[in-house]
């Protein structure tokens, strides 16, 4: 009797490994690619067993999130095909039936929900942490409430306007005031000499004689 | 020395005597240069321009290299040079504008200045639409990332926009966002009003600076001339710290000997001398006007060819730094990217494979597994593909320079410098095609006299700018590119050659440009321009022209559209021209080249019947040369001809 309990023991023990592995194949679950080197240089980590039990736990956790509290634990996550790559296939298992296995479109559907939590902790992205078969929802484009073009060719455009306007209302002054001084001398026109030439010169210096000096110089 | 008979010179122009009472007096109405350097600036200004910056590379990296030095340095020396000291002493002497110049020097060539201005009005139409996306661009700088660095999501935020997908974000962003471009010329698309609003505001630019002639713009050319140097060098000192620049430089200069046997290397290097000096425009013949009549016009001509030939050079080697980099980013990009697959595909540890022995762990994966490699499609890379990629025009602007800049640390403030710098170049020259138009509107007395500069120039600017509003439609690039082929070539070189011939043979070398010069300057010009302004000059301008008119017409029309539905998007697809181009791009090219005989026919016949009616009554022999009325009677037929072909196609 006993020998027969140790035998079945024996048994059962070489057997539930060949299950699990049995149920993790890549058709069931999904193919993980990880690009360290890539990723972190010369700040790269090791990929050793801790690291491995790191993700599993971070999938437990992502399962949990989107199953809001069923207690999935590490022994749930099962893990197989890995490779120097670094590169491995898991599947999930569920809590309650260890020998079940969780479709995969739930998994896809959780591991997206907590894409962002599981590539900040291993301090990688979405293209350097790769999950085959499930592509990154892309983010959402930035909304401005004014496009910054428009705030800029508001600015460009203020300052010509207000260059335009200040240079025409310049020539419109100048204008004036040459009209006006312009209107100043022929007020004071006689007979073609200017008043203000004479004024104050007892009226000898006569401006029409000063060309002619010039000419008849010997 | 061959001379034609051309009667009353003499009354027409000022005798030396009275130019210099008008100096010493400082008596005229004629605007002046505040200063040397205004003048300088402004000729430097207009002379150097977007073609030092996206054709020049373009032709040196594709002509030999290095070697496209030699015909370009020596055809500088035998063309450029020569033509640029005539329009400078032939302005300075007569001081006149570019039409009233022909009209004095002979009546019968007043078609030479009406070539030359509209020439100049066509082209300007065009190149302040080249100004308004440099605008545009500018002002999409301001954000991080750049809009041009990714693309858009489509609707359900599963993928990208499928034609950015199958092109690039910046192809996408340049046809898409900027052109919004419609697979043919013959469909419009309507006006892009973002567009529309780039284009206002390079006009309302452009107004602001020429709103009194040199008096504004004078002030203005102290930043747009200067700029572009200042940009230039923090660019070069900012590409030569990337990587990959060295390889952009020794791709640019490695000289290939070979290519000076080939007559389209020295071709092109004429022509290229030819428009980068922007002669027969008109523009220069008018600055120089402006100058005191003892200006050393020789000296000027000289140090503004030099300035121009190493702006050329520098602009290239900056241009092709930045291309350097751009393509070893490209090459390093395409390498991991295979890289990766054969990582990810035979399960390797990362870093087995590097760029170093990539050819090596290739040949062993092949040998071992070769039916797997070749599933894998791999990509070919290599270096020199990426860099001919280089492009010139519009392409090396607005999609290998944004792309570049996008793989840059700090890329808004990059490109803010970049198109800041491309719209300094193009307004400079801006102003110099815009003088070429005012100064002959003027002199023709179309407007009445009591309109101010300020109105004239305002009235101008807004006319240009509504007929400039086809460049800004759905199909306006096609337009843009059939304006610039055809208005800014084959008249030019007519009117250049006209230039040439009109002073050496119809004003006279001997006893008059000769005097003149020595007046001037103060010493008769020496063997080396009586050699070149007589016979090489002429000569080299005749052979260009002849090569360029037989190419044009014997090349096939087509032109290179945008089309997503075509087979091989994303390379540009050949089209043929619809039959009704032929007439747009008569009225382009052929109406103003005609203009020189035209004008001359026109004013024999005006002689005949003057001739005829003087018997019978006086009066006739005061009507002006070519009123007023005419000119615009013409200008309506012309614009309505070209309205309507656009409207009924």
């Amino acid at each position: 009797m006993w020998t027969v309990w140790t035998v079945w023991m024996v048994w059962m023990v070489c057997l539930v490994p060949t299950t699990s592995e049995a149920l993790c194949t890549e058709d069931d679950g999904y193919k993980v690619r990880l690009s360290i080197k890539t990723a972190l240089g010369g700040d790269a980590y090791e990929w050793n067993e801790s690291e491995m039990f790191f993700f599993k736990a971070t999938l437990a956790f992502a399962m949990r999130t989107y199953s809001g509290g069923e207690q999935y634990d590490v022994s749930n996550i099962l893990v197989c095909d890995e490779t120097l790559r670094v590169s491995f296939v898991f599947v999930v298992t569920k809590p309650s039936n260890t020998s079940e296995l969780v479709p995969r479109t739930e998994v896809e559907n959780a591991i997206k929900k907590s894409r962002h939590r599981i590539n900040s902790a291993f301090l990688l992205t979405d293209q350097t942490l790769d999950f085959v078969g499930i592509n990154p929802t892309l983010a959402a484009p930035i909304q401005y409430d004014t496009p910054p073009w428009l705030i800029a060719f508001g600015v460009v455009m203020g300052l010509v306007c207000a260059g335009i306007v200040a240079l025409l209302v310049s020539t419109f002054l100048n204008k004036k005031r040459s009209k006006k001084s312009a209107d100043e001398e022929e007020a004071g026109r006689g007979n073609g000499i200017l008043c203000e030439s004479i004024r104050g010169k007892d009226g000898l210096f006569n401006q029409g004689l000063v060309d002619d000096d010039r000419l008849t110089k010997l | 020395m061959l001379k034609l008979p051309n009667p009353g010179l003499d009354e027409r122009i000022l005798s030396h005597a009275q130019l210099e009472k008008l100096e010493v007096e400082e008596a005229g109405e004629r605007p002046k240069w505040d200063n040397k350097a205004q003048y300088m600036l402004t000729c430097v200004g207009f002379c150097v321009g977007l073609g030092n910056v996206w054709r020049f590379p373009y032709l040196c990296q594709s002509h030999g290299g290095g070697a496209f030095m030699i015909p370009f340095l020596i055809l500088l020396v035998l063309e450029g040079i020569p033509l640029l000291h005539l329009e400078f002493a032939i302005g300075q002497r007569l001081r006149k504008g570019s039409m009233d110049v022909w009209r004095t020097i002979n009546p019968y060539m007043m078609g030479v200045g009406l070539a030359s201005m509209c020439v100049s009005l066509l082209v300007s139409l065009y190149y302040n639409t080249i100004i308004a996306w440099v605008l545009w661009y500018f002002f999409n700088s301001f954000q991080e990332p750049l809009p041009w660095s990714q693309c858009p999501v489509n609707a359900n935020r599963s993928g990208f926009e499928q034609e950015c997908e199958r092109s690039s974000p910046v192809d996408y962003f340049w046809y898409r966002k900027t052109l919004n471009i419609t697979t043919d010329i013959d469909q419009t698309g309507g006006l892009q009003w973002w567009m529309v609003l780039c284009l206002i505001s390079a006009w309302a630019v452009l107004y602001v600076c020429c709103i009194r002639g040199i008096e504004t713009t004078g002030k203005a050319v102290y930043v747009t001339s200067t700029l572009p140097y200042v940009v230039l060098t923090i660019f070069l000192i900012r590409g030569l710290t990337l990587k990959g620049s060295v390889s952009g430089l020794v791709f640019l200069f490695t000289p290939d000997l070979n290519e000076l046997a080939n007559p389209a290397t020295w071709l092109d290097a004429g022509a290229q001398v030819f428009y980068s000096f922007s002669l027969a425009f008109g523009g220069l013949i008018s600055f120089s006007s402006y100058n005191s009549i003892h200006n050393n016009c020789e000296q000027d001509a000289v140090i503004i060819s030099i300035i121009n030939a190493f702006t050329s050079v520098f602009a290239a080697t900056v241009i092709y730094t930045i291309i350097g980099f751009r393509a070893t980013q490209r090459f390093d990009d395409c390498l991991g990217g295979n890289i990766l697959t054969l990582l990810n595909t035979f399960d390797l540890p990362e870093g087995n494979i590097t760029e170093s022995n990539y050819d090596l762990a290739l040949e062993s994966l092949n040998a071992t597994n070769p039916d797997i490699v070749n599933r894998l499609n791999l990509q070919t890379c290599d270096l020199n593909t990426f860099l001919t990629e280089g492009v010139e025009g519009t392409g090396l602007a607005f999609i290998v320079f944004t792309e570049a800049i996008t793989k840059m640390p700090l890329a808004p403030l990059w490109s803010v410098l970049f198109f800041v710098m491309l719209f300094c170049l193009g307004l400079s020259s801006m102003f110099g095609n815009i003088e070429g138009v005012l100064t002959p509107l003027q002199d023709l007395k179309i407007f009445p006299k009591s309109w101010t500069k300020e109105a004239i120039s305002g009235v101008t600017c807004l006319l240009c700018c509504c007929i400039g509003l086809i460049f800004v439609q759905g199909s306006g690039n096609y337009w843009l590119a059939l304006f610039d082929s055809f208005a800014g070539s084959i008249p030019l070189l007519i009117t250049g050659f006209c230039e040439m011939v009109g002073v050496v043979y119809v004003y006279g070398m001997d006893s008059r440009f000769n005097e003149d010069l020595v007046f001037m300057i103060g010493h008769k010009p020496n063997i080396f321009w009586q050699a070149t302004w007589r016979v090489i000059s002429p000569l080299i301008m005749l052979v260009i022209f002849l090569f360029y008119f037989v190419t044009t017409i014997s090349k096939e029309f087509f032109y290179i559209a945008w089309d997503p539905e075509s087979a091989k998007f994303p390379t540009l697809e050949q089209k043929p021209y619809p039959t009704w181009i032929y007439v747009i791009i008569f009225i382009l090219a052929g109406i103003p080249s005609l203009a020189v005989p035209g004008a001359a026919i026109f004013r024999l016949l005006q002689m005949k019947i003057k001739h005829n009616d003087v018997n019978l009554t006086q009066k006739q022999a005061h009507r002006p040369l070519l009123s007023s009325v005419h000119f615009k009677r013409c200008s309506f037929i012309i614009f309505t001809i070209i309205f309507s072909t656009y409207l009924f196609k």
